[in-house]
């Protein structure tokens, strides 16, 4: 975790959720547009789907793991080495990560590298709306956890397992007791999704709320983003 | 770390005792930690000696070997838990036979935010050094911070965060205390996962701590300068 390996670039090639977690999305070999996304592997299908509704098929998408929230510090440096990589090839590259616990410091790399990324802390901020989040933060809404489609899917991956909790039950309240609720902001309407949800919440010891968010500030930035690069002609 | 089966504590001798406890807070093993502090009870040791030597000395194993990324989150917190074990029996104990105080610390995690195994573990590994620690909790305004230091006159105050959006509140309080001609009285630590030392400096704390022990040292250190400034 102390060493900074070179960057990898991402493997996967299948939008399959336990390989966007582990491999990313690797980039098209031949680009088919100008722009490219460097996004969050838990973003993967939700990119393409909010792509595929508007149009942006001068859009293209490469995902680094999604595995990589666990460990924020690590972020940083995959991002510069993958706009390293894709920076003569594309005219235009955007980052689909919030600041996502790097404390700042995604936000002063892309500054430093002159690429945009997302606006918001997290992903849970952008998707209910950036605005709305906060407004629910300081109405007092910080004992909820939340979980979004990709994460009720990754569940086991992305919450339970790293907190050691398949081996060590024990530590629940240890980790979760600051917790009152779990609310699962949904993306697609997929009632086998929220069941999954509650399912989380049962395990987690925590009230259970769904909160239908469709694709929030994501789907403003990157329609912006596009609209935007369209306009300018030079991506 | 030990594969040894059926290791019965009580033959062993005190180093050997002491390095098994070291395996077993390693291991995160709470009951073995309990025994092991009651065999050396019964030897005779001063409780000072068993928290410092055999318990603190195991979980400085365990902070180095979480920073160095051998040990994650799961196993930290066991190693804590069987650590609180060990020290939910030495802490009457200590009380009632003395033991040195390094110190006195307020801390908390700020307004806005829930989490708080880092500062569980800070509290513990300060309490382990011998500080008397007064944990606020979680999620404290400006008011909290500001009661318990007025009551406690700690020389420390520590505030902790693991929100990007919950960070800059440590600024609020530090801003407070300067308005109220309170800063230079404490010596103030932040700690959480997206901090850094930038940040420390820019919002006007006195240290940044990375890790538990990392606080330790730094509080020993800010409170024994603060103690060589008052006497010279």
């Amino acid at each position: 975790m102390t060493e900074r390996a070179a960057f990898r670039p991402p493997t996967g090639r299948t939008l399959e959720e336990s390989s966007l977690t582990e491999q990313g999305l690797a980039a098209p070999e031949k680009k088919t547009g100008r722009i490219l996304l460097i996004a969050c592997g838990a973003l993967a299908r939700e990119i393409i789907d909010i792509n595929e509704k508007n149009g942006l098929d001068h859009i293209d998408l490469t995902c680094l793991p999604a595995k990589l929230h666990l460990y924020p510090e690590q972020i940083v440096d995959a991002i510069d080495g993958a706009v390293a990589k894709h920076s003569a090839v594309y005219d235009k590259i955007f980052v689909v990560y919030a600041d996502c616990g790097t404390g700042g410091a995604l936000e002063r790399k892309c500054a430093e590298l002159g690429v945009e990324m997302v606006a918001g802390p997290h992903c849970y901020s952008f998707f209910e709306g950036n605005e709305t989040f906060a407004r629910h933060s300081e109405e007092g809404e910080i004992t909820a956890f939340y979980l979004t489609d990709f994460l009720v899917k990754q569940f086991d991956a992305f919450v339970w397992r790293p907190m050691g909790l398949d081996k060590n039950p024990e530590l629940r309240d240890m980790v979760f007791g600051n917790y009152t609720k779990l609310i699962y902001q949904s993306q697609t309407s997929d009632p086998k999704l929220v069941e999954k949800a509650r399912a989380c919440a049962d395990r987690m010891g925590l009230e259970f709320e769904h909160r239908h968010t469709g694709y929030g500030d994501l789907e403003t930035s990157l329609t912006a983003w596009a609209k935007g690069s369209s306009s300018s002609g030079s991506g | 770390m030990s594969d040894e089966e059926d290791i019965i504590l009580s033959e062993l001798d005190d180093e050997e005792l002491v390095q098994q406890m070291f395996d077993d807070l390693y291991d995160g093993l709470k009951e073995e930690i309990e025994e092991g502090v009651n065999i050396l009870l019964e030897r005779g040791w001063a409780p000072y000696d068993i928290l410092t030597k055999a318990l603190v000395g195991g979980m400085t194993i365990v902070g180095a070997d979480f920073r160095d990324g051998i040990l994650f989150v799961p196993e930290v917190l066991l190693a804590a838990n069987a650590m609180k074990g060990g020290m939910s029996i030495l802490k009457p104990l200590l009380a009632e036979t003395g033991a040195p105080r390094m110190g006195s610390m307020v801390i908390g995690t700020v307004k806005g935010d829930i989490h708080d195994i880092g500062k569980n573990l800070v509290s513990m590994m300060m309490e382990g050094a011998g500080f008397e620690v007064y944990d606020i909790g979680i999620n404290n305004p400006v008011e909290n911070y500001l009661e318990a230091m007025a009551e406690h006159k700690p020389d420390i105050l520590g505030m902790s965060a693991l929100l990007t959006t919950t960070m800059p509140y440590m600024k609020v309080v530090i801003d407070t205390m300067i308005e109220q001609g309170l800063r230079d009285d404490y010596i103030v630590l932040v700690g959480g996962a997206p901090l850094n030392e930038e940040f420390g400096k820019a919002i006007g704390a006195d240290g940044y701590c990375r890790d538990a022990a990392v606080a330790v040292e730094m509080a020993k250190d800010f409170v024994a300068r603060k103690h060589n400034a008052m006497s010279a």
